[in-house]
């Protein structure tokens, strides 16, 4: 509950405040315009546009015709489409939790103050942010190479045969990559969120008698679950649009192991940009939008509901 | 009680207070605003220190713990090592970094050298990738960090009609994954010949939705109604309050916001990827991608080295802002903390 909703009421008090009350107020617009003005044009637009695209297709002969929904029928069978679906899918089911449990866990330690140098570890485990993933992928894929990679270097050490790059560990490497870039930035966030915490609660909760633990479980988790909604929300969004990794990865990688429609997004790239195909791509994209904001919303609607107040 | 004390400074008739008394009237509240909140962050950090030292949120063990530390310190050792990685190796030549142990220093130290190579090579296109990145980030974070201020502070201290929808679109549109924007985005910029031009970075880049959402949470906090109803009730308009009174109490969630637009700017590699054809407007990201790729093209030359030492160029501009400003993003982001 805002103050400016609470004077709104009849007290004496405020009288000379709430003069604008009785009328709209629209000052809010005097700045949010701008704003507005280039989303409309750089999101709403393009999103319009993309629908309206998806309803076309581009022939051999007969050139840009109406086809209704053939493009969503096309994908609805589609196995590439949804196997790339399913494997993002498998990638935010293990990746998200790992990477936000490794988070809140580093945050919970930072606050604790039972650590020798904290300032240098949160600054050091938040640094990955800001590397590039074009850089952080080249540095992983240079480390993993079984060539002459640290990888390469372990097995002529240790004698073993280890190759990360193959197809079936290509996802949890790819993973390791996303974890180390994006495990500092949802700790700060979990961080920050705990810092808010008064601590003249925990003086109380120790007088009290509560343990450490107590004090954890009581106190600074159910903080936590409030920064939890955005964490998952830009988590989950974050791993469906996977697509500078692997794509940067691609020819680091032996053989065909990562395919053009590897993630959803590379499909699409691909589709519109070798492949000609921007109609397709166009409902591709729809589609997966779609996807991804039911996810989400599903996920924390009740959090997010909680915040709009 | 005010009807006779016009001349008086100290009068609690501000309806009848001239132009400057008002300024010396906004200024004496911003500043009292200042000292209070350095006084409560002061008290703050001295409650925290007491407790560490009295053990008080630490009720079982006030001591500090080396276990706890070590489990900590294998974790940053973990978001370290590639740092290392990349130090050690931009110290190599070529031949050096396919034939040594990555971990080591090569036969000769060709620091200096790669950095040279790297501005030189291709007539120096790498110096052109970096003013590039440089103009992409100054207007376009710049930009998305003040559309960000002003959108965030409406939505935080307005009740304006369309701001609910105005803020579901916003959180609707952080879930839009990019590809489902940028393919329309490309055919669009595409149509209006905005593609391949520096336009097709920046006016993308404008948009943080994230940027607005902090600055929203940021405002409704660091910014008390009272001042702001205080200094319209003065007589102050709506963008002079804004910038005499707001923003200076805004400025470590705009330090933070700023931070995080320009990391997203600086370190966009996909819609660079999709908008520019043209290697003279690269920005660093997509560039670097390029020299890696040489690499695997037939009879390309592999420059390893040159890209592992354009990496490091391209990552220090932004750990030094981080490690400097520190102090600045840290407390705008915990003051800025989704708090329920």
């Amino acid at each position: 509950m805002s103050a400016a909703e609470v004077s709104a009421g009849p007290s004496p008090k405020v009288d000379s405040v709430s003069v604008n009350k009785h009328r709209v107020d629209w000052r809010g617009w005097k700045f949010l315009w701008p704003f507005v003005v280039v989303f409309l044009f750089v999101f709403i637009v393009p999103i319009v546009y993309a629908i309206y695209l998806s309803f076309f297709q581009t022939r051999m002969i007969g050139g840009t015709v109406f086809v209704g929904f053939q493009n969503y029928m096309r994908l609805f069978h589609d196995g590439q489409f949804w196997g790339s679906v399913w494997r993002v899918t498998l990638f935010t089911l293990v990746q998200v939790p790992i990477m936000l449990a490794l988070s809140a866990l580093l945050a919970l330690a930072l606050d604790s103050m039972r650590l020798h140098g904290t300032r240098f570890f949160r600054i050091s485990t938040f640094l990955p942010y800001a590397v590039p993933a074009v850089v952080s992928t080249l540095i992983w894929g240079f480390m993993y190479g079984a060539k002459y990679g640290l990888v390469g270097s372990f097995n002529t050490w240790m004698g073993t045969h280890l190759d990360v790059l193959q197809p079936s560990v290509l996802l949890a490497s790819i993973g390791n990559i996303v974890t180390w870039e994006f495990t500092g930035y949802n700790m700060l966030i979990f961080y920050s969120s705990l810092s808010t915490i008064p601590h003249s609660l925990y003086e109380a909760a120790a007088i009290d008698g509560a343990s450490e633990w107590q004090i954890v479980k009581k106190i600074k988790m159910p903080e936590l679950k409030g920064s939890l909604a955005i964490t998952v929300i830009f988590s989950i969004i974050g791993s469906f649009q996977l697509f500078n990794e692997p794509s940067i990865m691609q020819n680091m990688v032996p053989g065909n192991a990562i395919t053009t429609y590897y993630t959803p997004n590379m499909y699409a790239y691909n589709l519109s940009f070798t492949g000609g195909q921007s109609n397709y791509a166009a409902a591709l994209a729809i589609v997966m939008a779609v996807i991804t904001m039911a996810v989400a919303y599903a996920v924390q609607l009740n959090s997010m509901k909680e915040q709009m107040k | 009680m005010s009807g006779t004390t016009m001349q008086t400074k100290t009068t609690s008739g501000p309806d009848r207070l001239s132009a400057s008394e008002l300024k010396e009237q906004e200024k004496a509240a911003r500043k009292a605003e200042k000292v209070r909140q350095r006084r409560v962050a002061k008290d703050e950090a001295a409650e925290r220190k007491r407790s560490a030292h009295s053990g008080f949120s630490n009720p079982e063990n006030p001591r500090r713990s080396w276990p706890l530390t070590i489990v900590v310190a294998v974790f940053a050792a973990y978001c370290l090592f590639p740092f290392v990685y990349l130090l050690v190796n931009a110290t190599k030549t070529q031949a050096d970094f396919t034939s040594t142990f990555g971990l080591g220093f090569g036969h000769t130290f060709a620091l200096w050298d790669n950095l040279r190579e790297v501005f030189t090579y291709q007539d120096g296109i790498f110096g052109r990738w970096l003013l590039n990145t440089l103009l992409y980030v100054v207007v376009g974070a710049g930009g998305a960090t003040l559309l960000a201020i002003m959108g965030g502070y409406a939505l935080a201290k307005f009740r304006f009609p369309g701001r609910k929808a105005v803020f579901a679109v916003v959180i609707g549109a952080i879930s839009v994954p990019g590809i489902a924007l940028a393919v329309p985005q490309f055919l669009l910029f595409a149509k209006l010949g905005l593609t391949n031009t520096p336009w097709a970075m920046i006016l993308p880049s404008l948009i943080s939705p994230f940027g607005l959402y902090l600055m929203w949470i940021f405002s409704e906090q660091a910014v008390p109604t009272e001042l702001l109803e205080a200094a319209h009730v003065d007589g102050a308009g709506e963008f002079r309050t804004f910038f005499t009174i707001a923003l200076p109490l805004l400025a470590p969630g705009i330090v933070t916001t700023a931070l995080f637009t320009i990391v997203a700017t600086w370190n966009n590699y996909f819609l660079p990827l999709i908008m520019l054809k043209d290697a003279d407007w690269y920005p660093l990201t997509i560039g670097l991608n390029q020299w890696k790729d040489q690499a695997s093209t037939a009879g390309g030359q592999a420059i390893q080295n040159l890209v592992i030492t354009g990496s490091l160029v391209t990552i220090v501009p932004l750990v030094i802002a981080f490690l400097l400003l520190q102090k600045y993003w840290q407390s705008g982001l915990a003051a800025g903390a989704v708090k329920e």
